[in-house]
């Protein structure tokens, strides 16, 4: 198995040093292309992620990174191409089915549900586990109690791993933009799902904010074995966290491999620095 | 000094997650069900329970089937008077057509036939959202309306269109006197309050509030924005139909389709608004604000010998009301139950300010 990986991953992960094995491919994405009426937002574009990595994704603003997640979860369907999730082909997905299927993600702009405690935002993270029906629930006897308290336990082992208890009854409205930025990642590993999205976790964030938020996302790919697709700005970040990075630019793939061939790609340095005439 | 939780602690997450954590708010609660279940029927008139207790239970139950679609799921709705009056009507025909069916089932399965009706025109929820909405429900109402005006059935082909109902009793209890009527009103209100309280603390209240705050995220999570509408639809308006069927066969008796016009719908929308969208106290607050409040009002002129005339009278409690309206949702956009946990809040620190 370890022959038909690319040799560059295989070379990063002995640079890495850690226990953590990527694996197979469990998601590929072949010759996807996505429109609004005339507008092109994604052209043809193929890239794989595999078991256990962390894959970022980067590009200038517009690029279509936030698009090619919408097509992930299943919020965007594309008019052409396939997605192969863990072998199995996607057709007409719906983002709940994806969600059952163990997709979670984080929003670019925070998407946290303005008028429920940090608790309640983080048990809804568990909602697809829960199964008690709507007359049990009305009742909260046996089985709806009983679960309310075994998903509670879930619930605070990701309090406890994101270090964010003192604030467990807060209304999410009123608390400080990277605290609701850690609750939203809360609400997705409470999913625990086998592949994590994430949209920009570390915009607005100042350095001590972006060093937690990477140890988050570092931890949970260590510790949970969560494969992790990441949008990100911040190069340093992406290239030290990352295992390889797909480039878009104008809804056009430009640039694949690990962060150094990347960085070294000449078309990625005219994309975000621009070509001298 | 006395509404402190220090010394509560918690060991358990059962404990944690009782509808009244914090032992002042049981021992309040177990004293205004005393009060209301065993000094009210001794102490109060019949003109207490007929003019302001009755109406006002039914009313905050309404209320309260109401706050679940709007304040708990966030979806408007303009038809409330309308799924009143199809759980009115329906229990009117399964109790006149079929013999010997007791009150209590009539009254489930009118709410039931509620149910349905709400479900059947919540579905344009699942494409269109606010006023568009909004509109839609007004269907409802102007639907409901016509039906049960013009179609002799549904009145038992009744001439004057005026439907009535007599005998009720639970059990073989007479729910005649208003001591009776009060109870039994009472009782079914707190079963429902508790089962709303109930859903929205747990894994469906949930669903609802998620698809009302952020939709497309909910439905990122793993939630079902059609599940959890139409759930949030089918509740609300089986609670809603309870309502009418009592508004109908307990407070009013005999009645016709004008007593769940347009303007029911309205008043027990501004009830929601103004006693605070998403919370189950705030269905009780608004049905006080609204029911009781104006009946007050009349009263204090005369309380202080004020000799005004009953004309004069009426038009100032309009006036009066309706800039307290203005004023608490001035103050308090959210309502009378977030002034109340306001409330709450400061007197845990009282007399301190931090």
């Amino acid at each position: 198995m370890m022959n038909d990986m690319p040799q560059a991953v295989q070379a990063q992960e002995q640079a890495q040093g850690n226990g953590r094995r990527i694996g197979d491919v469990v998601l590929d994405l072949q010759n996807i292309s996505l429109s609004f009426g005339g507008v092109k937002a994604l052209t043809n574009i193929s890239f794989n992620v595999r078991e256990h990595e962390i894959r970022s994704i980067i590009g200038p603003n517009g690029a279509g990174k936030s698009s090619m997640l919408n097509v992930i979860n299943g919020v965007y369907h594309p008019q052409e191409g396939r997605i192969l999730f863990r072998g199995e082909e996607r057709r007409k997905m719906e983002p709940h089915r994806a969600a059952a299927q163990g997709i979670a993600r984080t929003f670019q702009n925070i998407a946290l549900f303005k008028g429920m405690s940090v608790l309640d935002n983080i048990m809804t993270g568990r909602n697809l586990k829960m199964k008690s029906g709507l007359l049990a629930n009305a009742l909260y006897w046996g089985r709806a109690q009983r679960e309310e308290i075994e998903h509670r336990v879930k619930v605070e082992e990701v309090i406890d791993f994101l270090e964010i208890q003192d604030i467990r009854k807060t209304p999410v409205g009123a608390l400080p933009y990277g605290l609701q930025k850690r609750v939203e990642l809360g609400r997705a590993l409470a999913a625990e799902p086998s592949l994590l999205l994430l949209d920009e976790p570390m915009a607005g964030m100042n350095v001590e904010e972006k060093q937690d938020m990477c140890r988050f996302i570092l931890d949970v790919n260590d510790q949970f074995g969560t494969t992790i697709v990441l949008i990100e700005h911040d190069m340093g970040v992406v290239m030290d966290i990352s295992d390889r990075v797909v480039v878009l630019d104008y809804g056009k793939k430009i640039g694949d491999g690990v962060p150094e061939e990347v960085r070294a790609n000449e078309d990625v340095i005219r994309a975000y620095l621009g070509t001298s005439h | 000094m006395l509404y402190r939780e220090n010394g509560q602690f918690k060991t358990s997450y059962a404990a944690d997650q009782q509808i009244f954590p914090i032992a002042q708010d049981r021992i309040a609660i177990g004293l205004v069900l005393l009060v209301a279940f065993v000094v009210m029927p001794l102490a109060g008139s019949e003109y207490l329970f007929r003019a302001v207790l009755i109406p006002f239970m039914i009313l905050a139950l309404a209320a309260l089937g109401l706050n679940i679609l709007v304040g708990y799921c966030g979806q408007i709705s303009l038809g409330t008077g309308a799924f009143m009056a199809v759980g009115a009507y329906a229990a009117y025909n399964f109790l006149v057509r079929i013999d010997g069916m007791p009150l209590i089932v009539a009254m489930l399965l009118g709410g039931l036939s509620a149910t349905v009706v709400g479900v059947l025109f919540g579905i344009p929820s699942l494409r269109i959202k606010g006023l568009y909405l909004a509109v839609a429900t007004l269907a409802a109402q102007f639907f409901t309306d016509w039906a049960f005006l013009r179609v002799s059935w549904f009145t038992n082909n009744s001439t004057s269109g005026s439907v009535s109902v007599a005998g009720l009793n639970v059990f073989g209890l007479p729910i005649e006197s208003p001591v009776a009527k009060y109870l039994f009103c009472l009782t079914v209100v707190c079963v429902f309050a508790l089962a709303a309280k109930n859903l929205t603390r747990s894994a469906t209240g949930r669903q609802w509030m998620a698809i009302r705050d952020m939709d497309v995220a909910a439905a990122v999570i793993g939630i079902r924005p059609v599940y959890a509408k139409l759930t949030a639809f089918a509740v609300s308006s089986f609670i809603v139909g309870v309502a009418g069927v009592l508004w109908a066969f307990v407070h009013l008796g005999a009645w016709e389709p004008a007593a769940f016009s347009i303007d029911r719908s309205f008043q027990l929308l501004f009830m929601v608004i103004i006693g605070g969208l998403g919370s189950i106290m705030g269905a009780f607050f608004g049905a006080a604000f609204i029911v009781v409040l104006p009946i007050i009002l009349d009263q204090v002129p005369h309380w202080f010998g004020i000799p005004l005339s009953t004309a004069t009278t009426s038009h100032l409690v309009h006036m009066i009301f309706g800039a307290l309206i203005v004023f608490f949702l001035i103050a308090e956009p959210h309502g009378l139950a977030k002034l109340w946990s306001i409330g709450k809040q400061k007197l845990r620190l009282w007399p301190f300010p931090h």
